[in-house]
Protein backbone atom coordinates (compact mmCIF):
# COMPACT_ATOMS: atom_id res chain seq x y z
CA UNK A 1 0.00 0.00 0.00
CA UNK A 2 2.84 2.13 0.63
CA UNK A 3 4.93 1.65 -2.58
CA UNK A 4 1.73 2.19 -4.09
CA UNK A 5 1.44 5.38 -2.69
CA UNK A 6 4.80 6.65 -3.31
CA UNK A 7 4.65 5.50 -6.85
CA UNK A 8 1.64 8.26 -7.11
CA UNK A 9 3.10 10.84 -4.88
CA UNK A 10 5.35 10.67 -8.01
CA UNK A 11 3.58 10.47 -11.00
CA UNK A 12 1.19 13.43 -9.74
CA UNK A 13 4.51 15.41 -8.76
CA UNK A 14 5.41 14.86 -12.15
CA UNK A 15 2.28 16.35 -14.34
CA UNK A 16 0.93 19.38 -11.81
CA UNK A 17 4.94 20.79 -11.61
CA UNK A 18 6.42 19.07 -8.80
CA UNK A 19 4.18 20.39 -6.12
CA UNK A 20 3.85 17.88 -2.96
CA UNK A 21 0.12 16.74 -2.92
CA UNK A 22 -1.00 15.09 0.39
CA UNK A 23 -2.80 11.98 0.74
CA UNK A 24 -6.13 12.99 1.59
CA UNK A 25 -5.73 16.40 -0.37
CA UNK A 26 -8.35 16.54 -3.27
CA UNK A 27 -6.21 16.11 -6.65
CA UNK A 28 -9.41 17.06 -8.92
CA UNK A 29 -11.43 19.25 -6.85
CA UNK A 30 -8.19 22.08 -6.15
CA UNK A 31 -7.35 22.17 -9.85
CA UNK A 32 -4.07 21.50 -10.33
CA UNK A 33 -4.89 18.95 -13.27
CA UNK A 34 -5.55 19.83 -17.20
CA UNK A 35 -7.86 17.75 -19.34
CA UNK A 36 -5.74 15.44 -20.53
CA UNK A 37 -4.53 14.34 -16.70
CA UNK A 38 -7.45 11.97 -16.44
CA UNK A 39 -6.55 9.13 -19.18
CA UNK A 40 -2.46 10.00 -17.91
CA UNK A 41 -3.61 9.10 -14.80
CA UNK A 42 -5.92 5.91 -16.16
CA UNK A 43 -2.91 4.69 -17.83
CA UNK A 44 -0.71 4.94 -15.07
CA UNK A 45 -2.47 3.03 -13.09
CA UNK A 46 -3.02 0.82 -15.81
CA UNK A 47 0.57 -0.25 -16.29
CA UNK A 48 2.11 0.60 -12.67
CA UNK A 49 -0.26 -1.66 -11.02
CA UNK A 50 -1.66 -4.02 -13.50
CA UNK A 51 -5.01 -3.17 -13.27
CA UNK A 52 -7.41 -2.69 -15.53
CA UNK A 53 -9.66 0.47 -14.98
CA UNK A 54 -13.26 -0.12 -16.05
CA UNK A 55 -16.89 1.16 -17.11
CA UNK A 56 -17.60 -0.30 -12.76
CA UNK A 57 -14.25 1.83 -11.36
CA UNK A 58 -15.54 5.37 -12.83
CA UNK A 59 -16.21 6.53 -9.69
CA UNK A 60 -15.22 9.80 -8.45
CA UNK A 61 -14.30 8.91 -4.70
CA UNK A 62 -11.94 6.14 -6.60
CA UNK A 63 -9.56 8.72 -8.16
CA UNK A 64 -10.38 11.79 -5.25
CA UNK A 65 -7.09 11.43 -2.96
CA UNK A 66 -4.02 9.53 -3.30
CA UNK A 67 -5.52 7.09 -0.58
CA UNK A 68 -8.36 6.45 -2.49
CA UNK A 69 -6.06 5.78 -5.47
CA UNK A 70 -4.46 3.32 -3.12
CA UNK A 71 -7.28 1.54 -1.86
CA UNK A 72 -8.66 0.99 -5.54
CA UNK A 73 -5.60 -0.21 -6.41
CA UNK A 74 -5.90 -3.05 -3.69
CA UNK A 75 -8.87 -3.98 -4.02
CA UNK A 76 -8.43 -4.61 -7.97
CA UNK A 77 -4.95 -6.53 -7.24
CA UNK A 78 -6.51 -8.59 -4.30
CA UNK A 79 -8.18 -11.25 -5.95
CA UNK A 80 -5.78 -12.18 -8.16
CA UNK A 81 -2.84 -12.36 -5.94
CA UNK A 82 -5.08 -14.80 -3.63
CA UNK A 83 -5.77 -16.84 -6.92
CA UNK A 84 -1.47 -17.35 -6.93
CA UNK A 85 -1.43 -18.21 -3.27
CA UNK B 1 12.30 3.38 -37.05
CA UNK B 2 11.60 -0.37 -38.61
CA UNK B 3 8.61 -1.42 -39.33
CA UNK B 4 7.70 -5.11 -38.48
CA UNK B 5 7.07 -7.71 -41.04
CA UNK B 6 2.98 -7.93 -40.82
CA UNK B 7 3.53 -3.88 -40.79
CA UNK B 8 4.92 -3.96 -43.64
CA UNK B 9 2.78 -6.49 -45.04
CA UNK B 10 0.06 -4.46 -44.02
CA UNK B 11 0.85 -1.50 -45.67
CA UNK B 12 1.19 -3.04 -49.21
CA UNK B 13 -2.33 -4.28 -48.43
CA UNK B 14 -3.63 -0.64 -47.50
CA UNK B 15 -1.46 1.12 -50.10
CA UNK B 16 -3.03 -0.84 -53.10
CA UNK B 17 -6.59 -0.67 -51.75
CA UNK B 18 -6.66 2.71 -51.70
CA UNK B 19 -5.22 2.86 -55.49
CA UNK B 20 -7.52 0.20 -56.26
CA UNK B 21 -10.86 1.84 -54.59
CA UNK B 22 -9.58 5.46 -53.21
CA UNK B 23 -7.64 7.39 -55.35
CA UNK B 24 -9.43 6.91 -58.81
CA UNK B 25 -13.10 8.76 -57.39
CA UNK B 26 -11.78 11.04 -54.23
CA UNK B 27 -12.09 14.16 -56.34
CA UNK B 28 -15.11 13.61 -57.76
CA UNK B 29 -16.48 12.44 -54.07
CA UNK B 30 -15.39 16.17 -52.76
CA UNK B 31 -16.91 17.74 -55.80
CA UNK B 32 -19.95 15.90 -55.46
CA UNK B 33 -20.07 16.63 -51.11
CA UNK B 34 -21.22 12.32 -50.62
CA UNK B 35 -19.16 9.43 -50.03
CA UNK B 36 -20.39 6.51 -52.07
CA UNK B 37 -22.05 3.47 -49.35
CA UNK B 38 -20.10 1.13 -51.85
CA UNK B 39 -16.85 3.08 -50.71
CA UNK B 40 -17.75 2.60 -46.92
CA UNK B 41 -18.96 -1.20 -47.92
CA UNK B 42 -15.43 -2.11 -49.35
CA UNK B 43 -13.62 -0.46 -45.97
CA UNK B 44 -15.63 -2.98 -43.58
CA UNK B 45 -15.41 -5.77 -46.15
CA UNK B 46 -11.69 -5.45 -45.97
CA UNK B 47 -12.40 -5.15 -42.13
CA UNK B 48 -10.37 -1.97 -42.14
CA UNK B 49 -13.73 -0.38 -39.93
CA UNK B 50 -12.49 -2.77 -37.04
CA UNK B 51 -9.24 -1.24 -36.88
CA UNK B 52 -9.25 -1.09 -33.35
CA UNK B 53 -11.84 -3.77 -31.99
CA UNK B 54 -10.16 -6.90 -30.75
CA UNK B 55 -10.31 -9.98 -33.08
CA UNK B 56 -12.23 -11.55 -30.05
CA UNK B 57 -14.75 -9.27 -30.21
CA UNK B 58 -15.02 -9.57 -34.61
CA UNK B 59 -12.71 -6.60 -35.50
CA UNK B 60 -9.25 -6.65 -37.01
CA UNK B 61 -7.62 -6.02 -33.98
CA UNK B 62 -4.75 -3.93 -35.66
CA UNK B 63 -1.59 -2.73 -33.14
CA UNK B 64 -1.37 1.05 -33.11
CA UNK B 65 1.34 1.52 -36.00
CA UNK B 66 -0.71 -0.29 -38.02
CA UNK B 67 -3.89 1.77 -37.36
CA UNK B 68 -1.46 4.42 -37.96
CA UNK B 69 -0.61 2.97 -41.23
CA UNK B 70 -3.85 2.26 -42.64
CA UNK B 71 -4.91 6.60 -41.33
CA UNK B 72 -1.76 7.43 -43.20
CA UNK B 73 -2.96 5.43 -47.02
CA UNK B 74 -6.59 6.62 -46.63
CA UNK B 75 -5.05 10.04 -45.91
CA UNK B 76 -3.04 9.46 -48.61
CA UNK B 77 -6.44 9.06 -50.77
CA UNK B 78 -8.90 10.81 -48.96
CA UNK B 79 -9.10 13.39 -45.99
CA UNK B 80 -13.14 12.84 -46.11
CA UNK B 81 -12.71 8.71 -45.84
CA UNK B 82 -10.01 8.50 -43.34
CA UNK B 83 -12.77 10.93 -40.84
CA UNK B 84 -14.98 7.88 -41.33
CA UNK B 85 -12.51 5.42 -39.66
CA UNK B 86 -11.25 8.37 -37.38
CA UNK B 87 -14.94 8.77 -35.72
CA UNK B 88 -16.06 5.56 -36.46
CA UNK B 89 -12.91 4.13 -34.43
CA UNK B 90 -13.41 6.69 -31.72
CA UNK B 91 -16.88 4.98 -31.22
CA UNK B 92 -15.30 1.46 -31.40
CA UNK B 93 -12.77 2.30 -29.13
CA UNK B 94 -14.87 4.15 -26.12
CA UNK B 95 -17.21 1.24 -26.70
CA UNK B 96 -14.12 -1.33 -26.12
CA UNK B 97 -13.18 0.76 -23.60
CA UNK B 98 -15.93 1.90 -21.41
CA UNK B 99 -18.87 0.31 -22.60
CA UNK B 100 -21.08 -1.95 -20.36
CA UNK B 101 -20.77 -5.73 -21.32
CA UNK B 102 -23.94 -5.13 -22.76
CA UNK B 103 -23.66 -2.43 -25.03
CA UNK B 104 -20.65 -4.52 -25.67
CA UNK B 105 -22.79 -7.08 -26.87
CA UNK B 106 -25.05 -4.83 -28.71
CA UNK B 107 -22.75 -3.06 -30.31
CA UNK B 108 -19.43 -4.00 -30.57
CA UNK B 109 -19.29 -6.76 -33.02
CA UNK B 110 -21.31 -4.52 -35.58
CA UNK B 111 -19.27 -1.81 -34.94
CA UNK B 112 -15.81 -4.35 -35.71
CA UNK B 113 -17.30 -5.48 -38.87
CA UNK B 114 -19.09 -1.86 -39.94
CA UNK B 115 -22.20 -3.26 -39.87
CA UNK B 116 -22.87 0.00 -38.23
CA UNK B 117 -20.87 3.14 -38.31
CA UNK B 118 -20.59 5.11 -35.69
CA UNK B 119 -20.31 8.94 -35.34
CA UNK B 120 -18.73 11.14 -32.31
CA UNK B 121 -21.44 14.14 -30.99
CA UNK B 122 -19.64 16.37 -29.03
CA UNK B 123 -18.88 20.29 -30.75
CA UNK B 124 -21.78 22.39 -30.66
CA UNK B 125 -22.11 26.16 -32.15
CA UNK B 126 -20.89 27.62 -29.30
CA UNK B 127 -18.46 25.01 -27.74
CA UNK B 128 -15.63 23.92 -29.73
CA UNK B 129 -12.10 23.78 -28.05
CA UNK B 130 -13.86 24.29 -24.24
CA UNK B 131 -16.33 20.90 -24.46
CA UNK B 132 -17.28 22.47 -21.04
CA UNK B 133 -19.63 25.06 -22.45
CA UNK B 134 -21.85 22.01 -24.22
CA UNK B 135 -25.45 22.82 -23.09
CA UNK B 136 -26.95 19.98 -24.90
CA UNK B 137 -28.63 18.49 -21.58
CA UNK B 138 -29.62 15.24 -19.95
CA UNK B 139 -32.73 15.40 -17.71
CA UNK B 140 -33.23 12.05 -15.90
CA UNK B 141 -36.76 10.41 -16.13
CA UNK B 142 -37.46 6.97 -14.53
CA UNK B 143 -35.27 4.62 -16.71
CA UNK B 144 -34.10 7.30 -19.21
CA UNK B 145 -32.32 10.56 -20.09
CA UNK B 146 -34.13 13.06 -22.04
CA UNK B 147 -31.84 14.84 -23.83
CA UNK B 148 -32.42 18.27 -25.69
CA UNK B 149 -29.62 19.76 -27.74
CA UNK B 150 -28.05 20.81 -31.10
CA UNK B 151 -24.67 19.34 -31.87
CA UNK B 152 -22.73 20.80 -34.87
CA UNK B 153 -20.18 19.45 -37.63
CA UNK B 154 -20.61 15.67 -36.57
CA UNK B 155 -18.48 14.21 -39.27
CA UNK B 156 -20.87 11.19 -41.01
CA UNK B 157 -23.18 12.55 -39.01
CA UNK B 158 -25.55 12.45 -41.95
CA UNK B 159 -25.16 8.30 -42.51
CA UNK B 160 -23.95 7.06 -39.05
CA UNK B 161 -25.88 4.52 -37.29
CA UNK B 162 -25.12 5.42 -33.68
CA UNK B 163 -24.37 8.56 -32.20
CA UNK B 164 -21.78 8.76 -29.11
CA UNK B 165 -23.57 11.75 -27.76
CA UNK B 166 -22.39 14.20 -24.71
CA UNK B 167 -24.18 16.14 -22.94
CA UNK B 168 -24.68 18.06 -19.19
CA UNK B 169 -26.65 16.41 -16.10
CA UNK B 170 -27.32 17.23 -12.94
CA UNK B 171 -24.51 15.09 -11.74
CA UNK B 172 -22.08 16.43 -14.35
CA UNK B 173 -20.94 15.58 -18.32
CA UNK B 174 -22.23 12.20 -19.63
CA UNK B 175 -21.54 10.13 -22.82
CA UNK B 176 -24.77 8.62 -24.30
CA UNK B 177 -24.80 6.09 -26.84
CA UNK B 178 -27.78 7.15 -29.58
CA UNK B 179 -29.33 4.95 -32.47
CA UNK B 180 -30.56 6.99 -35.61
CA UNK B 181 -33.86 6.03 -35.21
CA UNK B 182 -34.49 7.07 -31.34
CA UNK B 183 -37.48 9.41 -31.89
CA UNK B 184 -36.47 12.99 -31.15
CA UNK B 185 -33.55 12.88 -33.23
CA UNK B 186 -32.86 14.59 -36.26
CA UNK B 187 -30.13 15.11 -38.55
CA UNK B 188 -29.51 17.81 -41.29
CA UNK B 189 -26.65 17.55 -43.48
CA UNK B 190 -24.29 20.24 -43.86
CA UNK B 191 -22.75 21.37 -46.83
CA UNK B 192 -20.24 23.71 -48.56
CA UNK B 193 -17.17 22.98 -45.99
CA UNK B 194 -13.66 24.21 -46.74
CA UNK B 195 -12.55 21.06 -46.21
CA UNK B 196 -13.17 17.02 -45.85
CA UNK B 197 -16.55 17.66 -48.13
CA UNK B 198 -17.18 14.33 -48.69
CA UNK B 199 -17.26 13.55 -45.01
CA UNK B 200 -21.35 13.58 -45.18
CA UNK B 201 -21.07 15.86 -42.36
CA UNK B 202 -24.41 16.91 -40.12
CA UNK B 203 -26.31 18.95 -37.50
CA UNK B 204 -27.93 17.11 -34.56
CA UNK B 205 -31.22 18.09 -33.35
CA UNK B 206 -32.08 16.54 -30.12
CA UNK B 207 -35.59 17.47 -29.11
CA UNK B 208 -36.75 15.28 -26.09
CA UNK B 209 -34.53 12.52 -26.67
CA UNK B 210 -35.38 9.12 -24.86
CA UNK B 211 -32.22 7.21 -24.13
CA UNK B 212 -32.68 4.40 -21.84
CA UNK B 213 -30.02 4.71 -18.83
CA UNK B 214 -28.59 1.87 -20.36
CA UNK B 215 -26.77 3.45 -23.07
CA UNK B 216 -25.01 5.42 -20.48
CA UNK B 217 -21.24 5.25 -21.50
CA UNK B 218 -19.21 5.65 -18.10
CA UNK B 219 -20.58 6.67 -14.98
CA UNK B 220 -22.45 10.80 -14.63
CA UNK B 221 -19.19 13.43 -14.46
CA UNK B 222 -16.96 11.24 -16.42
CA UNK B 223 -18.24 12.43 -19.84
CA UNK B 224 -15.73 14.25 -20.71
CA UNK B 225 -12.68 13.81 -18.62
CA UNK B 226 -12.25 9.91 -19.25
CA UNK B 227 -14.73 9.29 -22.31
CA UNK B 228 -14.70 12.42 -24.40
CA UNK B 229 -10.38 12.03 -23.80
CA UNK B 230 -9.80 8.98 -24.27
CA UNK B 231 -12.11 8.90 -27.71
CA UNK B 232 -10.41 12.27 -28.79
CA UNK B 233 -6.64 10.93 -28.46
CA UNK B 234 -7.59 8.14 -30.28
CA UNK B 235 -9.31 10.81 -33.04
CA UNK B 236 -5.66 12.80 -32.63
CA UNK B 237 -3.63 9.95 -33.01
CA UNK B 238 -5.47 9.27 -36.42
CA UNK B 239 -5.71 12.61 -37.87
CA UNK B 240 -1.85 13.08 -37.33
CA UNK B 241 -0.93 9.62 -39.43
CA UNK B 242 -4.10 11.11 -42.01
CA UNK B 243 -1.93 14.29 -42.13
CA UNK B 244 1.37 12.19 -42.89
CA UNK B 245 -1.01 10.76 -45.67
CA UNK B 246 -1.61 14.55 -47.10
CA UNK B 247 1.80 14.85 -46.55
CA UNK B 248 3.04 12.18 -48.63
CA UNK B 249 -0.12 12.76 -51.38
CA UNK B 250 1.48 16.42 -51.99
CA UNK B 251 4.60 15.16 -52.27
CA UNK B 252 4.15 12.39 -54.72
CA UNK B 253 2.09 14.60 -56.76
CA UNK B 254 4.70 17.51 -57.00
CA UNK B 255 7.48 14.46 -58.31
CA UNK B 256 5.42 14.38 -60.92
CA UNK B 257 4.53 17.27 -61.79
CA UNK B 258 7.84 18.85 -61.08
CA UNK B 259 9.35 16.22 -63.56
CA UNK B 260 6.86 16.79 -66.92
CA UNK B 261 6.15 20.40 -66.36
CA UNK B 262 8.78 23.08 -68.14
CA UNK B 263 9.53 26.35 -67.63
CA UNK B 264 12.72 28.60 -68.97
CA UNK B 265 13.13 25.08 -70.99
CA UNK B 266 14.00 23.16 -68.41
CA UNK B 267 11.85 20.97 -66.05
CA UNK B 268 10.48 22.13 -62.56
CA UNK B 269 12.54 20.25 -60.69
CA UNK B 270 15.99 21.04 -61.91
CA UNK B 271 14.86 25.14 -60.34
CA UNK B 272 16.56 25.09 -57.31
CA UNK B 273 13.53 26.98 -55.36
CA UNK B 274 11.28 24.06 -56.68
CA UNK B 275 14.17 21.70 -54.77
CA UNK B 276 13.76 23.53 -51.87
CA UNK B 277 9.94 23.23 -51.51
CA UNK B 278 10.74 19.11 -52.59
CA UNK B 279 13.38 19.10 -49.86
CA UNK B 280 11.17 20.60 -46.87
CA UNK B 281 8.27 17.94 -48.39
CA UNK B 282 10.33 14.87 -48.13
CA UNK B 283 11.83 15.96 -44.14
CA UNK B 284 8.27 16.86 -42.90
CA UNK B 285 7.04 13.55 -44.03
CA UNK B 286 9.54 11.80 -42.32
CA UNK B 287 9.76 13.44 -39.30
CA UNK B 288 5.83 13.21 -39.41
CA UNK B 289 6.12 9.50 -39.86
CA UNK B 290 8.60 9.14 -37.00
CA UNK B 291 6.73 11.42 -34.36
CA UNK B 292 3.29 9.06 -35.14
CA UNK B 293 5.70 5.76 -34.68
CA UNK B 294 6.66 7.04 -31.78
CA UNK B 295 3.81 8.01 -30.60
CA UNK B 296 2.31 4.41 -31.66
CA UNK B 297 4.62 2.34 -30.04
CA UNK B 298 3.72 4.66 -26.70
CA UNK B 299 0.34 3.77 -26.89
CA UNK B 300 0.55 -0.26 -27.27
CA UNK B 301 2.93 -0.25 -23.97
CA UNK B 302 0.21 1.66 -22.66
CA UNK B 303 2.28 4.29 -21.39
CA UNK B 304 0.91 7.59 -20.10
CA UNK B 305 3.16 9.74 -22.39
CA UNK B 306 1.54 8.16 -24.79
CA UNK B 307 -1.08 10.91 -24.61
CA UNK B 308 1.41 13.76 -24.67
CA UNK B 309 3.46 12.76 -27.48
CA UNK B 310 0.54 12.32 -29.04
CA UNK B 311 -0.60 15.79 -29.24
CA UNK B 312 2.91 16.66 -30.26
CA UNK B 313 2.61 14.08 -33.61
CA UNK B 314 -0.79 15.58 -34.38
CA UNK B 315 0.65 18.95 -33.75
CA UNK B 316 3.85 18.47 -36.20
CA UNK B 317 1.93 16.56 -38.92
CA UNK B 318 -1.11 19.04 -38.78
CA UNK B 319 1.06 21.81 -39.60
CA UNK B 320 3.70 20.17 -41.99
CA UNK B 321 0.68 18.82 -43.59
CA UNK B 322 -1.06 22.54 -44.06
CA UNK B 323 2.59 23.68 -45.18
CA UNK B 324 3.46 21.01 -47.80
CA UNK B 325 -0.04 21.65 -49.02
CA UNK B 326 0.69 25.46 -49.57
CA UNK B 327 3.56 24.83 -51.65
CA UNK B 328 2.31 21.87 -53.38
CA UNK B 329 -0.52 24.13 -54.71
CA UNK B 330 2.97 26.89 -55.36
CA UNK B 331 4.09 24.25 -57.27
CA UNK B 332 1.47 23.18 -59.47
CA UNK B 333 0.67 27.49 -60.25
CA UNK B 334 -2.76 27.85 -61.48
CA UNK B 335 -3.05 24.31 -62.45
CA UNK B 336 -2.78 23.60 -58.33
CA UNK B 337 -6.00 25.80 -57.96
CA UNK B 338 -7.92 23.74 -60.51
CA UNK B 339 -9.61 20.69 -59.70
CA UNK B 340 -8.51 19.06 -62.16
CA UNK B 341 -5.74 18.37 -59.79
CA UNK B 342 -5.89 16.75 -56.33
CA UNK B 343 -3.45 19.48 -54.49
CA UNK B 344 -6.13 22.01 -54.33
CA UNK B 345 -8.88 19.30 -52.20
CA UNK B 346 -5.27 18.59 -50.43
CA UNK B 347 -4.92 21.92 -49.42
CA UNK B 348 -7.93 22.99 -47.97
CA UNK B 349 -8.04 19.18 -46.09
CA UNK B 350 -4.97 20.23 -44.59
CA UNK B 351 -6.31 23.41 -42.87
CA UNK B 352 -9.54 21.13 -40.96
CA UNK B 353 -6.52 19.19 -39.45
CA UNK B 354 -5.40 22.21 -37.64
CA UNK B 355 -8.37 22.54 -36.13
CA UNK B 356 -10.39 19.15 -35.79
CA UNK B 357 -9.79 17.04 -32.78
CA UNK B 358 -7.83 19.71 -30.84
CA UNK B 359 -6.69 23.34 -32.80
CA UNK B 360 -3.36 24.11 -33.11
CA UNK B 361 -3.74 26.03 -30.10
CA UNK B 362 -5.21 23.81 -27.94
CA UNK B 363 -1.88 21.41 -28.85
CA UNK B 364 0.10 24.29 -27.80
CA UNK B 365 -1.20 25.08 -24.86
CA UNK B 366 -0.70 21.15 -23.46
CA UNK B 367 2.62 20.48 -24.98
CA UNK B 368 4.09 23.73 -23.24
CA UNK B 369 2.14 23.02 -20.33
CA UNK B 370 3.75 19.59 -20.34
CA UNK B 371 7.47 21.02 -21.05
CA UNK B 372 7.04 23.36 -18.09
CA UNK B 373 5.73 20.50 -15.85
CA UNK B 374 8.87 18.90 -16.35
CA UNK B 375 10.98 21.31 -15.77
CA UNK B 376 9.41 22.42 -12.75
CA UNK B 377 9.33 18.71 -11.34
CA UNK B 378 13.15 18.67 -11.99
CA UNK B 379 13.69 21.42 -9.87
CA UNK B 380 11.87 20.59 -7.42
CA UNK B 381 13.50 16.88 -6.98
CA UNK B 382 16.99 19.26 -7.13
CA UNK B 383 15.73 21.50 -4.46
CA UNK B 384 14.35 18.53 -2.47
CA UNK B 385 18.75 17.08 -2.96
Amino acid sequence: MEQAKEKLRDFLGRHIGGRVIGDDEQIFAAGFVNSMFAMQLVLFLEKNFQIAVANEDLEIKNFQTINAMAELIERKTAPSRNNSH
Amino acid sequence: MELTLQQQRLRTEFRQFVDAHVVPGANAWDRQELMPPEVVRQLANHGYLGAVVPVSKGGAGFDSVEFGLLNEELGRGCSSLRSLLTVHSMVALTMSRWGTEDLKTQWLEKLGQGQAIGAFALTEAEAGSDAREITTEAIESGDDFVLTGHKKWITFGQTADLFLVFARSRRGHCAFVVERNTPGLVTTPVHSMLGTRASMMAELRLEQCRVPKRNLVGAPGFGLSHIASSALDCGRYSVAWGCVGIGQACLESCLQYAGQRKQSGVLLREHQLIQRMITQMVAGVKASRVLCCHAGQLRDAGDPASIIETSIAKYFACTTAAEIARDAVQIHGANGCSSEYPVERFYRDAKIMEIIEGSNEIQEIAIAQSACQAVAQAQSVAAAD
